[in-house]
């Protein structure tokens, strides 16, 4: 349906009267917002903002992708959510809340996980999208897919005070696309060179911030109102409250939509992102939070160290002893060969990097990592403990 | 001097600091005094063939060095070099 044959009632009028006074806007800006439908892509962080302004504007048609649940942890930034939506589908909480702030649009519900099999199918019934995921592999599986579908696609995302945003292959006034994500980052980290889970962190209000300015974006897009940050990145440091406009340019090499496209579909991203791929390490020695908790009953004589950084460390411990993993092989006097040393950090993965570190450098051969990690010890022995 | 602006995930190799400086002629030179002086750093912006790593842009003002010189791309005292790493939060 064409923008032009929107109507309003009386109390959508009402409603975005102050949009409709703005006299670049005005009620044609409202018919477009009214006649569009936006995909946003996840609903957490960088979602909630998003959902909550693209629904209060009233933007015709929102679809929600989240195949998650609320957490509790959760509630430190997603202002979607409160505390009674713990345990719930995040798209269908989402989706309540907003028919609940805007009863004169419709919003669709996609609660699974965006992959290669549905992302085009269902990039393909919405106008323009909004990334709000979380990690590499979704990231350019939705620039790929958008790219494919001819669908603008408006990004942020964020790293503990610092966020980035712009907007990705949009239509130019020549009828060609502007850059897309492959443009500005052809490949993504490998695995070990990005931080890694113990290193993420965000302050709250931060993906409010570049959620906020995503939701702007759409409404630019939609509109044609003002220039959007099309081959422009945003960048924003909250330490230091620094802000950047930098330039991004086409890349001739971009397999998409370069001089010389080689990809015409979706690809394995977690393969394209190293994930899996990687050689397999080396196993080492394994331990049930069970069995620990026995030999802590039992007497059974041991050492625990606990390789996470200080600031996991204040959140919770269970009597560890605490060796960040970055010092380990320095701390080898800390680190006895005649008794068992069991080796704990948050979920399993560093602590098996810190034995085989040891066992490489050091020839230790009585390290035993404890499966699960705090973590496991939590969800089996002490379930008073918090979570992180 | 010029200033390099140290990203975020990179901090932790500068002792938490934002901003680096250093006298250089060009861009490698300016990258060649960080990795120097910080250790750590240099893996996570070059790869083992020396080529700047493809998650990792660099901008002379705004502008990428790949549309200037390069790494061989010239600056000057009161330049703003930033060093940009692709990063993916945003939900959880």
């Amino acid at each position: 349906m064409s923008h032009h044959d929107i109507t309003f009632s009386k109390e959508e009028l009402e409603r975005y009267s102050r949009h409709l006074i703005i006299p670049e806007f005005n009620i044609d800006g409202q018919k477009k917002l009214k006649a569009s439908g936006v995909l946003v892509i996840g609903s957490g962080g960088l979602g909630s903002p998003l959902l909550l302004y693209l629904a209060a504007a009233g933007v015709g048609r929102i679809g929600i992708v989240d195949f998650d649940t609320v957490d509790e942890s959760n509630l430190q930034r997603q202002v979607l959510f409160s505390i009674q939506d713990v345990g719930e589908s995040k798209a269908i909480a989402a989706s309540k809340r907003l028919k609940a702030l805007n009863p004169y649009i419709t919003i669709e519900v996609h609660d699974t996980m965006l992959t290669v099999d549905n992302a085009r199918e269902i990039i393909r019934k919405y106008d323009v999208v909004a990334d709000g995921t979380d990690n590499f592999p979704t990231r350019y599986l939705v620039n790929d897919a958008c790219v494919l579908e001819n669908k603008v696609n408006v990004y942020a995302s964020i790293f503990r005070f610092e966020g980035q945003a712009s907007v990705f292959n949009e239509r130019l006034q020549d009828g060609t696309r502007g850059p897309n994500y492959r443009d500005l980052f052809p490949s993504p980290p490998p695995p070990g060179l990005v931080p890694s889970c113990a290193e993420g962190g965000v302050i709250g209000v931060l993906p409010g911030i570049l959620g906020s300015i995503q939701a702007l974006e759409v409404l630019k897009v939609i509109s044609g109102v003002g220039d959007t940050l099309s081959g422009r990145l945003f960048l924003f440091d909250a330490t230091v409250f620094s802000t950047r406009i930098l330039k991004v340019r086409k890349n001739k090499n971009n397999p998409l939509n370069g001089e010389n496209p080689t990809q015409t579909e979706l690809i394995n991203y977690e393969q394209f992102c190293g994930i899996g791929t990687t050689a397999k390490q080396r196993e080492v020695a394994e331990m049930s939070v069970q069995k620990l908790d026995q030999w802590r009953k039992e007497g059974v004589k041991h050492l625990l160290i606990d390789v996470r950084e200080p600031y996991e460390y204040g959140i919770v411990e269970i009597g560890g002893e605490l060796i960040p993993l970055a010092t380990v092989l320095e701390s080898t006097n800390r680190i006895p060969k005649d008794i068992p040393v069991v080796v704990q950090c948050r979920s399993g993965a560093r602590s098996a990097t810190a034995i085989r570190e040891l066992e490489d450098a050091h020839g230790y051969t009585n390290l035993i990592n404890l499966t699960g990690g705090i973590l496991g010890w939590q969800e089996a022995i002490q379930p008073e403990l918090p979570r992180y | 001097m010029a200033t390099l602006i140290i990203p975020t995930p990179l901090r932790k190799f500068t002792d938490g600091k934002s901003v680096f400086e250093a006298s250089a002629s060009d861009v490698k030179g300016l990258l060649n005094a960080l990795s120097t002086s910080h250790e750590g750093i240099q893996k996570h912006l070059f790869d083992d063939a020396g080529e700047l790593r493809s998650f990792i842009r660099v901008y002379v003002g705004d502008e990428d060095i790949n549309e200037l010189e390069g790494a061989e791309t010239k600056i000057e005292d009161r330049d703003e070099v930033s060093i940009i790493p692709a990063i993916a939060g945003g939900s959880k």
